[in-house]
């Protein structure tokens, strides 16, 4: 654990107190700058006065003026300059909907920015973390990461994109990408797509954590089905891996050691949820009311897929909610209309027709699965599986 | 900021010109009185255009547009807006998004 207030403040405020800063200067670089400068001086200081009573207010206040230095030093004197020196100090609190941070999700994920430099930008600056940080998460190098930051920051500037919520009548268009970004970042901690670790705790508990101010800042119906669906699905995170680190399937968790507290907190928030993620924390619901799989109301979760806007992996799960409802076979036929470039579908496929009795076939399933399977973990319980069948 | 905003349409498929030069006649029309427009201009087909190189001092001339896209270049408009956002919202509006592609680029100053 960090004992450091300064590392504490770091994680508590920074989102905050880089987006009041971007949105009074304009300028993401020169925001970032001057909160490092910032941070240096609170490092110092902090340790000798002990620290302020608002300390994200102070760090913004020492930001600004570190800004105006630099504006000054730089010789980039303009309105801006006595325009900024004229503003009264910030107010350590805000109204929601004009809380800066929120003016920083909608920048970071506008439509005019590729996929990619969304997810970075909004872990750098709403996140505060640093691009190796980024870099190690994705497994991807720090000048990719580094360099999709300049990138996007650069059209951010030279194309004019706003810093600012859209209004009410754009905000249906707008949001999704938010949620969407956020959903990526969950879904690549929870199930890394390679590597050696099924799963990416920081990333995880990132997306949680931004789904949650998000969700604090724009309590839409949308929004709580996404913070719901994390939860839920978050709350069995620890039960997904054995003590040796090997994958455990649903049914064969022990339920007894998923997160209760997060579980409720989900199923609350279901209730006042609408769109395509409250459905699936819906699903994720029934599954955890159920005090064993056996008891698992799978005709529902069959009904609920049916809500969700068709696409390969909708189906692909459809059809073994269908399996577990009505027999693998029903659901190996559905399968047959499944069309998906993943590991996953020739692994599904396996599981029923293990389940069928149909042993030949499942091996060859298996080693279908095992051909695509980019995971070392997901590989080792596909191989734990196929060995099962042939021993 | 200044944007321009390039209309991109497929010239293989027959325009309904009466139908079009009305529609883009009120796209202009609005342009006109919300102040938004700078500049702008209908192209004739990229079959009229002709494509100039100058290779080692040699002038390289070639018939047609610079790229064989199925979609050309066939009209311009140049807004004046508040920042991005705004200019998206005008060409979300130009008739030759439906059926084509509009690309957005700030000016350089």
């Amino acid at each position: 654990m960090h004992t450091d207030p300064l590392v504490a403040v770091f994680h508590a405020e920074h989102g905050r107190v880089l987006a009041r800063l971007i949105g009074l200067l304009g300028d993401f670089d020169l925001a970032e700058e001057a909160l490092a400068d910032a941070y240096a001086i609170a490092a110092a200081k902090w340790r000798a006065d002990g620290v302020p009573e608002h300390p994200a207010a102070w760090l913004v206040i020492t930001a600004r003026n570190r800004a105006i230095d630099r504006i000054r030093s730089a010789r980039r004197l303009d309105s801006k300059l006595a325009a900024l020196a004229e503003e009264p100090a910030p107010a350590p609190a805000e109204g929601p909907v004009l809380d800066d941070r929120l003016r920083l999700f909608f920048t970071c994920c506008h439509p005019s920015l590729g996929r990619q430099a969304q997810v970075a930008l909004i872990l750098r600056c709403l996140g505060g973390l640093s691009t190796e940080e980024v870099a190690r998460l994705f497994l991807v190098s720090e000048s990719t990461v580094q360099q999709r930051i300049v990138r996007a920051k650069r059209k951010i500037r030279g194309a004019g994109i706003p810093f600012r919520v859209p209004g009410q009548d754009e905000l249906a268009h707008r949001l999704p990408a938010v949620l969407a970004v956020i959903y990526l970042l969950f879904t690549e901690g929870y199930a890394a797509t390679s590597g050696p670790e099924l799963i990416k705790v920081g990333l995880c508990e990132e997306a949680i954590r931004l789904s949650r101010v998000l969700h604090e800042l724009l309590p839409e119906p949308a929004v709580s089905g996404l913070l719901a669906l994390l939860l839920l699905t978050d709350a069995r995170r620890a039960a997904r891996v054995d003590s040796v680190g090997r994958l455990v399937p649903l049914e064969e968790q022990d339920r007894g050691s998923w997160n209760q507290a997060l579980i409720d907190e989900g199923r609350q928030l279901v209730s006042g949820s609408a769109g395509p993620y409250a459905v699936q924390a819906a699903i994720a619901a029934v599954h955890s009311d159920a005090p064993t799989p056996e008891e698992t109301d799978w005709p529902q979760i069959v009904e609920l897929y049916g809500m969700l806007a068709p696409s390969p992996m909708v189906e692909l799960n459809r059809a073994i909610a269908v399996a577990m409802a009505s027999g693998p076979e029903a659901g190996l036929r559905l399968l047959e209309h499944v069309r998906l470039d993943s590991h996953l579908l020739p692994a599904a496929r396996a599981d029923l027709l293990r389940r069928a009795g149909r042993q030949a076939e499942a091996v060859a399933a298996y080693e279908q699965a095992l051909d695509l399977v980019g995971n070392q973990v997901e590989r080792e319980y596909l191989l734990r599986r196929r060995s099962e069948l042939t021993t | 900021m200044k944007y321009l905003t390039m209309i991109y349409v497929d010239e293989s498929v027959p325009a309904d010109y009466t139908r079009m030069s009305s529609d883009y006649e009120d796209y202009t029309r609005q342009l006109v009185e919300a102040g938004v427009l700078k500049d702008g201009a209908r192209l004739l087909a990229s079959s009229t255009a002709t494509t100039v190189r100058v290779r080692d001092d040699e002038e390289l001339f070639t018939d047609g547009p610079f790229a064989e896209a199925r979609e050309q270049l066939g009209g311009y408009y140049v807004f004046d807006c508040a920042n991005l956002d705004e200019a998206l919202k005008w060409a979300a509006q130009c008739p030759g998004a439906r059926e084509g592609a509009v690309e957005v680029r700030p000016l350089a100053h």
